[in-house]
């Protein structure tokens, strides 16, 4: 059992979910988009060990596994959805995407 | 005999339905034939029941014919019931026997008309109506007869409905009224609540029992009644609808406009009139406003162009004569001027129909002429009539009724003297604006060549009509001529005795034969000096463009002409208040209330609206935001 | 039971009609004009039957009894005539939209006869939840029939409609609550039974506040003034039987409402805002009027005249005798008649012509004289033509205010001039006249002429011999207010 400090991975959690959401905002291709948002899941899941590392609770690779699962299932409908999309408007640019809006 | 009294009203209602039902497909023939048909059977009827009376009076002398019962509740009913005595029965002989013989005038009157069936339908539901009113012995009851004669005769004024002017006079003639008739609802309704009834028998009875002489009550309740009256006869202040009403087919005028239907605001009067002799005030408003209207009809009545207006001025006047005998409790002198007066206006308007039938329709008298000699029966009969209407002695009926009356106005204590002056003065103008008429339609030159030729059923009504329009006065004679007072004693069991005694002085009755006279000489007298041609005013009504002379005689005939400036008056005080009303409110301004709620709603939405862009790395920095602000806020608050 | 049946036979009627419209458009027509009778002939042989004290029938099976809801169906009186009243003219709308309706045939009359379901449960419910359901039963498939078989504003119009009714609707529930808890406070258990709560009878502030639910819920379905401004775009954008529906049926509902809830359960309240209620009425009559004058769309017209008519009957309700609310009965079937009458005759112009604008109509007449004599002749009947129907009630609306508050009664009188004003001006410029342009169209034809005709022989009916209505209303309304809670009342003089 390697006694690992916990500021470094946390910190490394932070720093990955700041990038996701600096991808997701910035970025318009929506394949980019969709892995902007698995890497902040995953910087979120692993901010999950880190804390059941530091508080020595089981809970925490318990919901790393169910993130992971959620992932999965999200990612799978992401791109579903996105084949939709590409099918409907030819082209993957998130900001034409705007086809809801009246006017 | 009593039992079948409700086939009287029933037969032209029923040729009404008919007529209404099936009349489109009928020929006119069919049509005209069905609708006089049924008031035969009326008038056959009505004559019947009153030989039946003279030979046999029934006890107590009326007849009570229960139909059924209309409303029933605990609190207030009205029954639909007959109540024949000698005024009702005088009153149904004359609607229907005129009726009849207006009918028969109208086959031929209107034959090549469109709407033949139509208007015979509108006419027998006329004649079904005004039997209705005069036989009801409801109040309730009578006022369906009420409303339903100013339908008729809203739906007969305006019977050629492709001309708006006709639309115009219809709808005046017909909201004139209601206004009136509004008052009298509240008027029964007064009754109905303070005496628990509206039937008129026990009604009158109860008010004689309850009110004393000269109450608040009574005279309010009296008050009410009588405006309605005065709206339906088109007395003053009401008279203005009537002149308009001209626009109507001729017979209409004559029957609806002359003969019967504004009569009914004196068979109003004389049928409560125990009620109305409660309230002497009421009787002197009644008596001073119908010297306003004689004398503003006739002076009217003298610069109009038309004939159909003459007439019709001549009407309100007329009717001003049995109000003014109203006022002073000369119960039976007014119903006897009703009698005469049917029978002469109902000859002057058909000769007057008759002559614009022959003459493309011309109504203007400044453009016939010379009619005496190519028109020689309507020159007659007109002649007869207008006798009549002026009371010349002795050959006409209208002179025994004007008679009757003067003699009752001079009688009567208080004004009476200054009413009989005002009486007589206008019997002389009377005589002048008719005979003004029979000079320039029948002597002189002609102007407007007679086409055509008149069928029996045109000269049979006018040759019938002429003859009782000269004879029917001697039925009541003064008594220095003949002990005839046939009329009043028929009627003595309702009214009461004549108050008409042989005190008078002969001088006085001597000038009541005199007046009219005087006003035939000076119609002559006019007539030979061209004065009428001179001030015969513009053509047309209304605004003369300015090419009058604008002397002030002719300002004071423009006024006249313009009956007195009444049209005028009320157009400032009631129809432009209306629409302006009518104009700001159009819209709905309180739906405007409801909508600027629902605008605010909008401008919300749009407001939020602006931030849904459809654009995701939006929503996502506004989520990141979002999340950061609630972190923020938690930790630090 | 048969109450029950009533109620349930068109609701049923509704689900077999929609699919029924797949096999073949006549079908819904034919099965609901069917349903219809069979409904009309079961509530004629209640009367018959004669029924039991106050009630003709009654029924009752619980619901949910732990709130204490309940199945409760009582017919009087004045619930047999409503329902009479909307079977008759729920047959006659079927008939108008016989060749209008082209589209949606089966879903449309599923929707039609819910509608009327909604008004007869409304009519003969004695549960004040049960009430409420009808309540809205009635109104959501009648926004279906604006918004799917409407003209061309047809959804702003269905929107607004919704928005007036349900809003107001939510109101009276609230308040059907209050009453209901309060019930409980005062001892009783938790029930919504109309008979039971009439007991309740709330008095001061309280009592006023939870009147006024019902009483703005009812006012704004009347309607009356100032919440009437639904109704004219309502009427303008509804299909002809729509129109018909809602004047004819749905607006007597609100009269109904106040005269067997809004009055009764608070009689206090209800005596306190009398005065208010009367002069609301009042102004109604002069509103509609007066609107009814200016406007230039036949059908808004006829739409503001029934606000002006509905003011009588808010002023009859109001003056808590007798005489005035045998008036409120006989106006409301006499209205309810003339103005659906009405209705399918602008419905026939505008399918013949394709104008309802009184500037490009008149000299209809030329054309169309039958419509035109049918329509002068409901035209005649609605403004108070006495001899027809309309004029009794009035009449006794009129006597029996009188008696309470003469001066109410004289300006409600005063009303019936613009009234003449309205009504003329409308025969003039959509009969009379002269054509604009020429137009060859095809008069009312055999089926037309015989509703209209089967409308018009009612109307006369009712105006010379209404005293079997009278007779029928009268048990009924001598039974709303219960006898111990009137004798309660100070006698005070109310209004002018």
């Amino acid at each position: 059992m390697i006694n690992l400090s916990w500021q470094a991975p946390a910190s490394l959690a932070i720093i990955l979910f700041a990038l996701g959401l600096i991808g997701l905002i910035t970025r318009r291709n929506l394949i980019f988009v969709i892995l902007s948002i698995e890497v902040m899941l995953n910087a979120v899941a692993l901010l999950f060990i880190v804390a059941g590392m530091r508080w020595g609770h089981p809970d925490g690779q318990v919901m790393f596994i169910f993130i992971l699962n959620l992932a999965g299932g999200e990612l799978a409908l992401g791109l579903v959805l996105l084949l939709r999309l590409r099918a409907r408007i030819t082209t993957l640019d998130g900001d034409s995407a705007n086809i809801l809006r009246e006017s | 005999m009593g039992n079948i009294i409700w086939i009287i009203p029933a037969a032209p209602l029923i040729g009404s339905i008919l007529l209404g039902l099936f009349g489109a497909r009928w020929s006119n023939r069919w049509s005209g034939f069905i609708g006089t048909l049924s008031i035969v059977i009326s008038a056959l009827l009505s004559v019947a029941i009153a030989v039946h009376w003279f030979q046999d009076p029934p006890v107590d002398e009326h007849m009570r014919i229960m139909l059924w019962r209309w409303i029933s509740l605990p609190e207030y009913s009205s029954y639909i019931e007959f109540y024949l005595d000698p005024v009702s029965l005088i009153m149904m002989l004359v609607i229907s026997v005129i009726g009849l013989l207006i009918h028969i005038f109208s086959t031929e009157y209107m034959a090549g008309e469109a709407g033949y069936s139509r208007f015979f339908a509108y006419l027998n539901l006329f004649v079904a109506s005004m039997l209705l009113l005069v036989l009801a012995n409801d109040l309730l009851v009578l006022f369906v007869g009420w409303e339903g004669v100013g339908v008729c005769s809203y739906l007969l004024v305006g019977f050629w409905f492709h001309k708006a002017a006709n639309g115009y006079a219809a709808r005046k003639s017909f909201v004139v009224t209601r206004i009136a008739d509004v008052a009298m609802l509240v008027g029964i309704l007064l009754l109905s609540n303070a005496l628990g009834t509206v039937s008129i028998q026990p009604m009158l009875a109860k008010a004689a029992l309850l009110w004393p002489h000269g109450g608040i009550m009574a005279a309010a309740g009296a008050a009410l009644l009588l405006i309605g009256g005065l709206g339906k006869s088109a007395q003053f202040p009401f008279q203005t609808w009537l002149p308009d009403a001209m626009a109507g087919p001729t017979p209409v005028s004559a029957l609806i406009h002359a003969a019967t239907m504004v009569t009914a605001g004196m068979y109003l009067v004389i049928r409560l009139y125990p009620l109305f002799a409660l309230v002497p005030s009421v009787l002197t408003v009644i008596a001073v406003g119908a010297v306003i209207t004689i004398l503003t009809a006739s002076l009217t009545a003298l610069v109009q162009r038309d004939i159909k207006r003459v007439l019709a001025y001549s009407t309100v006047a007329q009717i001003g004569y049995m109000f003014l005998a109203l006022g002073v409790g000369a119960w039976s002198a007014a119903m006897f001027h009703f009698l005469t007066h049917a029978v002469f206006k109902a000859l002057l308007f058909l000769s007057a129909g008759a002559i614009a039938m022959r003459l493309h329709h011309e109504q203007d008298i400044f453009r016939m002429g010379g009619l005496r000699q190519k028109l020689s029966v309507v020159f007659w009969a007109f002649l007869i009539g207008s006798a009549s209407l002026a009371a010349l002695p002795v050959v006409s009926a209208g002179a025994f009724s004007k008679e009757m009356i003067l003699a009752s106005l001079w009688e009567s204590p208080g004004l009476g003297k200054w009413l009989w002056l005002a009486a007589l003065f206008g019997a002389v103008l009377t005589a002048t604006y008719i005979f003004r008429v029979v000079f320039l339609v029948f002597f002189g030159e002609v102007k407007t060549e007679p086409t055509g030729h008149y069928g029996v059923r045109i000269v049979v009504p006018l040759v019938l009509l002429a003859i009782a329009a000269s004879t029917i006065g001697w039925l009541e004679m003064p008594k220095f001529m003949a002990s005839s007072s046939v009329f009043s004693s028929f009627l003595e069991p309702v009214l009461g005795h004549p108050a008409t005694e042989s005190t008078l002085p002969h001088w006085v009755t001597a000038a009541g034969y005199i007046a009219p006279l005087l006003g035939v000489v000076i119609g002559f007298g006019l007539y030979r000096s061209g004065y009428w041609v001179r001030t015969a005013g513009p053509v047309g009504q209304g605004n003369d463009g300015g090419q009058a002379e604008r002397s002030m005689g002719e300002g004071v005939r423009r006024f006249m002409r313009a009956g007195f400036g009444f049209d005028f008056l009320y157009d400032r005080l009631l129809v432009q208040p209306f629409l302006w009303l009518v104009k700001i409110l159009r819209n709905d301004p309180i739906d405007a209330i409801f909508m600027s709620a629902a605008a605010a709603a909008m401008r919300f939405h749009g407001a939020l609206r602006r931030s849904q862009i459809g654009q995701l790395r939006r929503y996502a920095g506004m989520l990141a935001l979002g999340s950061m602000a609630v972190i923020v806020i938690m930790v630090f608050a | 039971m048969i109450l029950v049946w009533i109620a349930l036979i068109p609701i049923i009627g509704g689900i077999v009609v929609w699919p029924a419209g797949r096999l073949h458009p006549l079908a819904p027509r034919v099965i609901s004009l069917a349903i219809l009778f069979v409904d009309l002939l079961l509530t004629l042989k209640l009367i018959e039957a004669g029924g039991s004290g106050a009630w003709l029938a009654s029924f009752y099976a619980p619901w949910v009894p732990s709130l204490g809801i309940g199945f409760r169906f009582n017919m009087d009186g004045l619930s047999w005539i409503l329902v009479v009243l909307t079977q008759i003219l729920g047959i006659i709308a079927v008939i108008v939209s016989w060749s209008d309706i082209k589209d949606r045939v089966g879903f449309y009359h599923a929707n039609l006869l819910w509608s009327l379901a909604g008004s007869i449960g409304v009519f003969i419910a004695l549960d004040l939840f049960l009430f409420f359901f009808f309540w809205e039963l009635m109104l959501v498939p009648m926004v279906f029939v604006i918004a799917i078989w409407g003209n061309e504003n047809r959804r702003r119009a269905a929107i607004k409609f919704f928005l007036f009714t349900q809003g107001s609707g939510l109101l009276m529930l609230v308040a059907i609550l209050a009453l209901v808890f309060l019930h409980q406070q005062q001892g009783g258990i938790l029930t919504f039974n109309d008979a039971a709560l009439l007991a309740t009878q709330p008095t001061g502030p309280f009592g006023i506040l939870a009147m006024l639910g019902f009483f703005l819920a009812f006012l704004v379905k009347l309607p009356a003034f100032p919440v009437h401004s639904w109704l004219p775009d309502t009427h303008t954008e509804a299909p002809t039987a729509g129109s018909v529906i809602l004047a004819s049926i749905m607006l007597k509902t609100a009269g109904y409402g106040l005269l067997r809830f809004a009055v009764p359960l608070f009689l206090d309240a209800a005596h306190h805002i009398a005065p208010l209620a009367m002069w609301l009425g009042v102004i109604s009559i002069f509103y509609g009027a007066i609107l009814a004058y200016g406007q230039a769309d036949l059908k808004k017209l006829i739409a503001y005249s029934s606000i002006s008519h509905m003011g009588f009957v808010l002023v009859g309700i109001y003056a808590f005798n007798a005489i005035a609310w045998q008036g409120v009965v006989i106006l409301m079937v006499a209205h309810g008649v003339s103005t659906g009458a009405l209705f399918i005759a602008v419905g026939a112009i505008q399918k013949r012509l394709h104008t309802r604008d009184l500037a490009q109509l008149g000299g209809v007449w030329t054309d169309l004289p039958r419509l035109s004599s049918f329509g002068t002749f409901f035209v005649l009947a609605s403004m108070g033509l006495p001899g027809l129907g309309n004029f009794v009630g009035e009449f006794l609306i009129l006597r029996g205010t009188y008696a309470v508050a003469p001066l109410v009664a004289v300006f409600a009188s005063i009303g019936l001039i613009p009234a003449a004003l309205y009504s003329l001006i409308a025969i003039q410029r959509a009969f009379h006249g002269e054509a604009t342009v020429p137009r060859r169209v095809s008069d009312f034809g055999a089926r037309d002429v015989s509703v209209m005709m089967a409308l018009a022989l009612g109307i006369i009916v009712i105006g010379v011999y209404p005293q079997p209505l009278l007779n029928i209303g009268a048990p009924a309304l001598g039974n709303l207010v219960p006898a111990k809670q009137v004798s309660a009342l100070p006698q005070k003089g109310r209004g002018g």
